[in-house]
């Protein structure tokens, strides 16, 4: 039984020991070397895993009586989720190593981030669950301070921390109501307590838990941390928060609604409605004055979430799809736009203001063009694949009767084009400045110029993206 | 030849592609070389379409030259065309060349833009071909991305405006056209616009907030859909990102925009708007009826009142294309006819007027009409030419302007005889603004010193010119080579109307 067990999280098994390995390693070893180092190893483990999991037979695997699911569900978000941290590390090690914050601790911390989104994604109980969501948060409260010296960043760690801890108390609570009500913690268990008569104990803590989880995927009303926390982390940090965090969150919240309260789906539609179209719209408006990259790629992170949620708000396997799908887009969008933010200094000096790229196409055309398509995706304006990820989410909320929910998104994707078309505004049609230094490493270039091109080429079929994904909801609705 | 069709939809595109990626270089030789590549793949996408033209059987009022494929979410990439369509698409291929040629002198940023022409031609002719719904939005909208950035790189003082304006307009409008396409899809459980052709959408009557609406669904889709061919094409009221964006684009995006992005709304109507809601089209005539009158008699008069060329031509194009709202809502056959005439023919001369005002701005940087006046006597051969597409404007007889509006106005005088005598005065009006134009730019002393110096068309501007004389005089003289293409299609069109009208007609009786 316990080799059963070991052997469905043997993943999870071996990057907890690699991370104590490599704690260990890098504390006997000089400092300059071990963070060079283990940032590769790392980035490299965090592949290998990938791929592993990637190539995992199908089926499903419950562990520890029910605590622990590995179904093809959790291997996509791990897969998404361990890729996503590999090209953020890589492509952070030049920003890093400039800024002399290529320290041993920051891959390290981004293991044990990792290992606790691969938990929360596998999580069918609510203790396991909190367990990978409070081992995620807590690397990530240090991530978003980790650069000491700057009172920007300590105070983003800090902001993050506090009220992390605010919706984490909120989840703890809804958690224990709900295991008061239903005599469990296993997800399981939660779903036959879940009928049409059950008890008002149980709704409250369904809300206060989504309230919780609404926190982390930065949700509105729950995202005041968001811009304040992206604009003040150090960018490696930002693009880490924006990619892998995101994943986790929203595919823990799936896992939650559908296993544990999919009886309840008319409870909770409406709220993910709601949130769904308060993000979009703030999101989307909040944006629009922006002159920090940083800080608009905080408030279009919220604006895409309130996308995602309404593919879940339709509460069918099409919109379960369609958010896998939506997620998986959002990350790659998102991996093409940092590494490029990542590169951007004037003078050798970091800038992420919005007006350092007057005329940038001038300067570097290949990047502008490859810029114009990421945007362009995130936009949702075809012909991008950003376009079909939206296009998805709406067809599922049409499909589920929710015709003011799709009409909703689509004003609000008109509103967010306005900020994405002005950063390409920026870009071709503005003053010529002295620009930004030319030194975009080739990491960075290559993986801006693939993500633009699988922003483009994607349009042909998704990959077959389709077709894994909803086999993973389907695994999810059954 | 099986696939004829893509390879005339993406060899534009494909040129583009190697454009970007094989051509360097600023000096003036990469230029050439640059111009010629895009001159080249446009004559070469007209010679395709020449292909296409012939292989196409006007007889049959079927979707022919037809490629399927699977895409994703069980749509299609579904490509045809049938006699409407065949003639927009030989429309902007025969316009393309000529627009590239008028554009030789541009010398800021060539490389980008040619390539977004070209990358814009492959959209257009795309939005014609298909037959799926998405691929069909997918064309329609991603026109937006070149045209965004040809209007705010290449564009005058106040580009940026025009630019966004023209963008999120036209984006609004159009996202709620796909979110009725969503809902098209699921309620028909088809993509296929072939398919949907023959689905008959329900149309018994809704009650939203205590508020009936006849038609029900249908009326609802009909006006998603309507907000976004009416922002394109574009009518009365929400027109007014249009002469905005002909004011501010460089010569060669206004003469694409005026000949054949307006006529996507056009096309669209057609398409959609009449075929698939029939219903919702009659019941929403009379307000489309009112809409074209006031946008032709409206925008007339102001079209009088302006101190800038462009401006005027961008305000004459609305009004021209009041006609061709009203002759495609009174759903017969001379008024659709007339329609799709006035599209084509209007999309020669509105283009042709745009480069006349091109030719002069070129020389002296202005398109105030007060800066203007006595051309006449250094530029002989401009002021013939200008002349012929004044009077073309103005729909006189003997040029392609007078079939259509003859026609579309014999079609709504079947509908109402009201909405033809408003729309008549259109005519009239349109002879004051275009006559007193011409007067004041050609005729006249030439008084302005600035004015002395002036030369006469070159080579160059007269070959741009004359294919343009030639199919203006070729319509007006001998319009059956149009009517005879998109005759049968017409013909269908229109009785596949009255027959789902008639069919409902029928079950309402009974019950």
């Amino acid at each position: 039984m316990l080799a059963y067990d070991m052997e469905a999280i043997l993943p999870e098994l071996a990057l907890a020991i690699y991370a104590m390995v490599a704690l260990m390693w890098g504390v006997f070893n000089k400092p300059a070397r071990a963070g060079s180092t283990l940032n590769w190893l790392t980035a490299l483990v965090f592949a290998g895993l990938a791929v592993w999991i990637g190539f995992t037979p199908e089926g499903t695997r419950i562990a520890f009586g029910g605590a622990f699911t590995d179904d093809l569900f959790a291997r996509f978000g791990k897969v998404l989720i361990l890729a996503a941290m590999s090209v953020v590390l890589l492509m952070s090690r030049d920003y890093l190593q400039r800024n002399q914050l290529l320290k041993f601790e920051f891959p390290i911390l981004a293991a044990f981030a990792a290992l606790g989104m691969m938990i929360m994604v596998s999580a069918s109980d609510l203790m396991v669950f909190y367990m990978g969501l409070e081992l995620q948060s807590l690397s990530l409260y240090v991530l978003a301070a980790f650069r000491s010296d700057s009172s920007r960043s300590t105070e983003a760690g800090l902001k993050y921390f506090v009220l992390g801890a605010l919706s984490s108390g909120l989840l703890l609570y809804g958690a224990s109501l709900t295991y008061g009500y239903a005599g469990t913690t296993l997800f399981s268990g939660i779903a036959s307590s879940v009928t049409d008569s059950m008890p008002v104990g149980l709704l409250y803590g369904l809300v206060l838990i989504l309230v919780g989880l609404a926190f982390k995927i930065s949700a509105v009303p729950f995202h005041m941390w968001v811009p304040d926390v992206y604009e003040g982390s150090p960018t490696p940090v930002t693009a880490l928060f924006a990619t892998a965090p995101k994943v986790a969150a929203i595919l823990l919240l799936t896992r939650i609604l559908f296993e544990a309260f999919g009886a309840a789906t008319k409870e909770w539609q409406l709220i993910i409605a709601i949130l769904a179209v308060a993000s979009m719209f703030l999101g989307a408006i909040a944006a629009i004055g922006q002159q920090d990259i940083k800080r608009l790629m905080a408030y279009s992170s919220i604006a895409h979430m309130g996308f995602a949620l309404v593919g879940l708000a339709a509460a069918t396997s099409e919109g379960v799809q369609a958010t896998l799908l939506y997620i998986v887009i959002y990350v790659v969008m998102n991996v093409g736009i940092f590494a490029f933010i990542l590169s951007m200094r004037r003078d050798g000096w970091q800038v992420t203001d919005i007006g350092s790229l007057q005329m940038y196409s001038r300067q570097a055309p290949a990047k502008s063009l490859a810029l114009l398509v990421l945007l362009c995706s995130l936009a949702g304006i075809v012909p991008m694949v950003g376009f079909f990820a939206k296009f998805y989410v709406f067809w599922a909320a049409i499909e589920a009767n929710l015709l003011w929910l799709a009409i909703a998104g689509g004003i609000a994707s008109v509103i967010g084009a306005y900020y994405y078309l002005r950063i390409v505004y920026f870009m071709y049609f503005g003053e010529s400045n002295e620009g930004l230094d030319s030194t975009m490493n080739r990491l960075g270039a290559a993986i801006l110029m693939i993500t633009a091109i699988i922003m483009v080429v994607g349009v042909i079929n998704l990959f077959n993206l389709t077709d894994v994904a909803q086999r993973a909801a389907m695994v999810l609705l059954n | 030849m099986t696939n004829l069709l893509s390879i005339m939809i993406f060899t534009p595109l494909a040129a583009a592609l190697i454009m970007m990626l094989l051509l360097r270089g600023e000096e003036k030789q990469a230029q050439l070389n640059v111009k010629l590549l895009t001159l080249i793949t446009t004559a070469a996408t007209f010679l395709i379409s020449v292909f296409v033209f012939f292989e196409f059987d006007p007889s049959s009022a079927d979707f022919q030259l037809l490629e399927e494929a699977e895409w994703l979410f069980g749509l299609h990439y579904k490509v045809g065309i049938d006699g409407i369509s065949v003639l927009f698409v030989m429309l902007t291929t025969i316009l393309m060349p000529i627009t590239v040629i008028a554009c030789w002198n541009v010398e800021h940023r060539v490389k980008e833009f040619m390539a977004a022409f070209l990358v814009l031609e492959s959209f257009m002719i795309g939005v014609f071909c298909s037959l799926d719904l998405v691929l069909f939005y997918l064309f329609f909208e991603a026109g937006l991305i070149p045209m965004f950035l040809i209007i705010g790189i290449w564009g005058g003082k106040n580009r940026i405006y025009a630019t966004f304006k023209f963008f999120l307009y036209t984006l609004l409008g159009s996202i709620l056209m796909l979110i009725a396409m969503i809902a098209l899809w699921t309620i028909a459980d088809s993509s296929d616009i072939t398919a949907l052709l023959n689905f008959t959408v329900p149309s018994a009557s809704l009650t939203i907030l205590g508020l009936t609406i006849p038609g029900g669904i249908q009326t609802i889709m009909w006006f998603a859909f309507f907000a976004s061919f009416a922002v394109k094409l574009p009518m009365w009221p929400v027109h007014t990102w249009l002469p905005d964006a002909h004011v501010q684009a460089p010569t060669g995006g206004s003469v694409i925009l005026a000949a054949i992005l307006l006529k996507m709304g056009g096309y669209g109507f057609l398409r959609f708007s009449l075929p698939m809601f029939p219903i919702a089209s009659e019941i929403m005539t009379p307000f489309v009826m009112w809409l074209s009158v006031v946008a032709i008699i409206y925008t007339s008069l102001v079209a009088m009142m302006q101190e800038d060329m462009k401006k005027l031509i961008a305000y004459s194009s609305v009004a021209h294309m009041g006609f061709v709202t009203l002759g495609i809502f009174a759903a017969n056959r001379q008024g659709i006819d007339g329609a799709i005439f006035q599209m084509i023919s209007h999309g020669f001369i509105s283009g042709a007027l745009f480069l006349c005002v091109g030719v002069i701005y070129d020389r002296m940087h202005t398109r105030g009409i007060d800066d203007y006046g006595g051309l006449v006597i250094k530029m002989p051969v401009y002021a013939l030419i200008f002349m012929l597409f004044t009077l073309a404007n103005v729909g006189l007889p003997g040029t392609s302007g007078f079939v259509g509006e003859f026609l579309t106005l014999v079609g709504v005088y079947q509908y109402s005889s009201w909405a033809a005598v408003f729309a008549a005065t259109g005519v009239v009006l349109s002879a004051c603004y275009a006559l007193w134009l011409f007067r004041r730019v050609v005729f006249g002393d030439l008084i302005k010193a600035s004015l002395k110096t002036i030369d006469d068309m070159d080579w160059r501007e007269r070959i741009v010119f004359a294919p343009l004389v030639i199919m203006t005089l070729l319509l007006g003289i001998y319009p059956s080579i149009v009517t005879d293409v998109i005759g049968i299609s017409v013909q269908h069109l229109v009785s596949h109307v009255e027959e789902s009208r008639q069919l409902i007609a029928i079950t309402a009786g009974k019950n």
